[in-house]
């Protein structure tokens, strides 16, 4: 089910669980269905050695396709028609992940209602990890 | 070189969604995506940038035969000088897509890059950082653009502490 413009105001919030303690295995699966295979998000060895960062780290796309799963499933399948996000952190093995949008703006172009969220997904601490804007296609 | 055809695959949306931990139906199951409103299984909001398994360069991915930059029998399998020797290190900054449409398994799209703007900006904690963008455009096979994705990449001059 799509949104409806005539069922949110601006303010509006919509907060998802992303993950409770993201597992190495998980940034692998992405390095895999990605095709990103940089060593810094699955090999410590390298990472620690070479790179010297104080372990693996998730790829900043990874988090960005977790927070995307938060904005879908409050906007409807389908309706984005902008998302883009900065990534402001690292994420680590072990982080908890919650994802949170709030209605910036409800309009109509073209006939089309609108909605513009703002996206923000924080870490265990508090911390943003990433934070961004969608638009989203919207019912009346 | 970026890929130029990336064909969308079922398996492939549903490999990507189980990656970044989407459950939605809309994503893996034929028969209960015929019953949503776009009627098929459609790529989630970030797949495309797994284009690049169709790069052939992707410099991210090792090369069969070739040296490869993450640990084997050493820490790092080339001169450090490739990794960065001085620790500093390329990283993403920014991503943004533009939806036209949302695409489904079957279709193949084409891709077409161009470099973005450029810049420089001193870093808080990481030295001189340099940000370029990579603007990349997919097309259907009528030739409609229907996903536009900029990313930002950032260079900084030292390893980025993480306090």
């Amino acid at each position: 089910m799509a949104l409806q413009a005539s069922k949110i105001q601006v303010g509006d919030t919509h907060t998802q669980k992303l993950t409770d303690d993201l597992s190495r295995t998980q940034i692998v699966q992405y390095a895999g269905a990605s095709g990103d295979y940089n060593p810094l998000h699955s090999d410590e060895i390298f990472t620690t050695k070479v790179a010297k960062y104080p372990t693996v780290f998730a790829h900043g796309m990874l988090t960005m396709g977790m927070t995307g799963r938060m904005v879908t499933d409050y906007v409807g399948d389908g309706r984005l028609t902008a998302y883009g996000v900065r990534f402001t952190r690292q994420v680590w093995p072990g982080d908890a992940l919650t994802a949170t949008a709030k209605v910036d703006a409800v309009r109509e172009e073209d006939g089309q209602n609108l909605v513009d969220l703002s996206v923000t997904t924080v870490n265990q601490d508090g911390d943003v990890v990433v934070m961004g804007k969608a638009t989203a296609k919207i019912d009346p | 070189m970026a890929a130029k055809k990336f064909p969308i695959e079922a398996g492939h949306i549903m490999m990507f969604a189980r990656a970044v931990g989407d459950p939605n139906p809309i994503y893996h199951d034929a028969d209960a995506a015929a019953d949503t409103e776009p009627g098929n299984v459609i790529a989630p909001p970030t797949f495309y940038q797994s284009s690049a398994q169709y790069d052939p360069d992707y410099f991210l991915r090792p090369k069969i035969g070739e040296p490869w930059f993450g640990s084997g029998k050493n820490p790092t399998g080339v001169p450090p000088k490739r990794t960065g020797g001085d620790g500093g290190t390329g990283l993403h900054a920014e991503q943004r897509f533009e939806y036209f449409r949302h695409v489904s398994p079957g279709e193949t799209l084409t891709i077409k890059t161009r470099p973005g703007k450029t810049w420089e900006r001193q870093g808080k904690r990481g030295g001189n950082l340099t940000f370029s963008e990579n603007i990349t455009e997919y097309f259907d096979e009528s030739g409609e653009l229907v996903v536009r994705a900029t990313g930002v990449g950032v260079r900084t001059e030292k390893v980025v502490e993480s306090d």
